[in-house]
């Protein structure tokens, strides 16, 4: 009777016509916004990416953090945490000596730590690293073996699965690309895979100067193939030029990075005058113009040489 | 102390019959097992991210076996009615706060060393040199910050009404010194009075459990700690285990059982 009274509103029976009518309802809605929703620009779900479309935007943030990760493995823990002194910690080390990013660092990236504050600050040192290494040093065990060759120096290996996952997060992120190829051909001796990698980089950025920069120096220092270098450098150069050089703070260190292969590569393959015209780029953008006026002036000394003029190995012989 | 010992191995033989154990250290060995087969860049030497993750696993399995096995102990005693029988035998209370104390510790030993067991198996087998001291070491350490998690979960027990809202406080309570401990007296110096003497006050009461977290220095071979420095980090443990016993043991006089 309770029930009958409870549902009289509805006609005094079991409301079957009510389900019936919310099920056709929800069909058409779902009819309906099924199709704006495959349209929508926001839809997650047109990405191939698992990640995006787990995270969204937010992987990039994650991204970040474990791009930090692979440098905090390349230090073998030694890192600094958001409560520390990050002032003289603005470079990654494994990016600054990988040359895909120009250092700021202030040299005193050692001392985050500073003195023990307190007899537990100065106990808990001894439970954490606290002392400054890097992987391709051998880490800790290269502490051990001052001195010594560097063995474990392709221990560097292990702050790949953070750079590769990095990537996966943000595949627009240049330096993940540039980082990993160099640690993968300068210290593991994997060529192939740093070179497929640069290449999913390049899908991922095609624009990106940078990655067509580290793609020539694998052809140029790996495969020995100063041609294709060349030919990258040069599309490397066009995409700076490009995107960059209208800029207020264009990429200096991209640059000069780009116009001194260029301008080494030419001299090697003895085309002096082209060779003097990248250096003569990497001269007005250098931080240290003198130094590069001097290689001119020997280069130009060369031209002046006989043996320079002879045919075949003169300028422009290209 | 037969006393004691009695309570412990009851204690003991109901982490056997429960199912939390089996549960965590399937899932610690499937997801390690998972990440192990993954080959980054063919190369199947990369080792230390597979290490970063089971010490990890093994962490979080811990507390949860510590704080859930701990805090239900009192509370279930009583609830099912069996803490008046085992209280008129010949066992004052003091004796079962630390029975029940030191069972849940052994209890927690034994599932470091299965979890410990097969962390040292998978570096082991992927590594080309077995760190056994350092284990050793990581393990140790790692028992005596749970014997000071088990007492303060203990003395929580007997303050907190509900199993549930004290194994809450404990979790974030512990997650918070692992996670903020070392880093407390440098907020404190940024601080203006009297905010930084409180800080600082509290910086040097709470019990520093991260001083037993070495998974940084086992992640990355670093060389085993100086046996010194781990025998001074076990009195600390057992300093702050004994003082949260004894505030436990104080409460648990005072209570009345009904």
């Amino acid at each position: 009777m309770k029930a009958v009274r409870r549902h009289s509103w509805l006609g005094g029976r079991e409301p079957y016509w009510l389900v019936g009518a919310l099920l056709i309802l929800c069909f058409g809605l779902a009819a309906r916004l099924g199709l704006w929703f495959a349209q929508w620009q926001g839809n997650r779900l047109q990405s191939a990416n698992l990640m995006g479309v787990l995270l969204g935007d937010s992987r990039r943030m994650f991204a970040n953090h474990f791009f930090a990760k692979a440098d905090a493995y390349f230090h073998s823990g030694f890192y600094p945490t958001v409560f520390d002194n990050r002032e003289a910690f603005q470079t990654p080390h494994m990016a600054e000596d990988a040359g895909a990013m120009g250092g700021h660092n202030q040299g005193d990236e050692e001392g985050f730590l500073g003195a023990p504050r307190d007899w537990i600050d100065k106990f808990s040192r001894k439970f954490f690293p606290s002392v400054h290494t890097h992987l391709d040093e051998g880490g800790p065990s290269g502490l051990a073996d001052k001195g010594g060759d560097l063995g474990g120096s392709s221990e560097v290996r292990e702050i790949l699965p953070w750079l590769r996952l990095s990537a996966a997060l943000d595949p627009d992120r240049v330096e993940t690309y540039t980082v990993t190829a160099f640690w993968l051909r300068k210290r593991m001796g994997k060529v192939e895979e740093a070179e497929q990698f640069l290449r999913e980089g390049l899908r991922a950025n095609p624009n990106s100067y940078e990655l067509l920069y580290e793609l020539g120096r694998v052809y140029a220092e790996n495969k020995n193939d100063p041609d294709r270098a060349r030919n990258l450098w040069e599309a490397a150069l066009r995409r700076w030029q490009k995107q960059e050089s209208a800029k207020p703070e264009p990429d200096k260190f991209s640059f000069v990075e780009i116009t001194s292969h260029l301008a080494k590569i030419e001299e090697q393959q003895r085309n002096y005058s082209q060779a003097l015209e990248y250096m003569e780029m990497w001269k007005a953008r250098s931080p240290s113009p003198a130094a590069v006026q001097k290689q001119i002036e020997a280069l130009q000394e060369k031209l002046r040489a006989p043996e320079a003029a002879s045919p075949g190995k003169g300028s422009g012989s290209s | 102390m037969k006393n004691i010992a009695a309570v412990a191995n009851v204690v003991v033989k109901e982490l056997y019959r429960r199912k939390d154990f089996y549960v965590l250290f399937v899932l610690t060995v499937l997801i390690c097992l998972v990440m192990g087969s993954v080959r980054l860049f063919h190369d199947g030497r990369i080792v230390r991210y597979l290490k970063e993750i089971c010490l990890l696993l093994v962490w979080i399995s811990s507390l949860i076996i510590a704080i859930t096995t701990t805090a239900r102990q009192i509370p279930a005693e009583r609830e099912s009615r069996t803490l008046y029988p085992l209280l008129a035998k010949p066992l004052t209370r003091a004796q079962l706060i630390l029975g029940k104390f030191l069972g849940c510790w052994m209890a927690c030993g034994l599932a470091l060393l299965c979890f410990y067991l097969f962390f040292g198996i998978l570096a082991g087998s992927r590594e080309e040199h077995w760190q056994i001291v350092n284990y050793l070491q990581a393990a140790g350490l790692h028992w005596l910050m749970l014997g000071v998690v088990v007492a303060l979960t203990l003395f929580g027990s007997l303050v907190f009404t509900a199993p549930s809202s004290n194994t809450t406080i404990c979790f974030i309570v512990v997650s918070g010194i692992l996670l903020m401990g070392r880093h407390l007296n440098k907020v404190a110096v940024q601080l203006p009075e009297p905010r930084r003497s409180l800080l600082s006050g509290f910086y040097y009461a709470i019990p520093h459990l991260e001083l037993f977290d070495v998974r940084d220095l086992i992640i990355h071979n670093w060389p085993p700690i100086a046996w010194g420095v781990c025998g001074l980090a076990a009195l600390y443990a057992l300093a702050y285990a004994m003082i949260f016993l004894i505030a436990a043991c104080l409460a648990f006089q005072r209570r009345a059982l009904n």
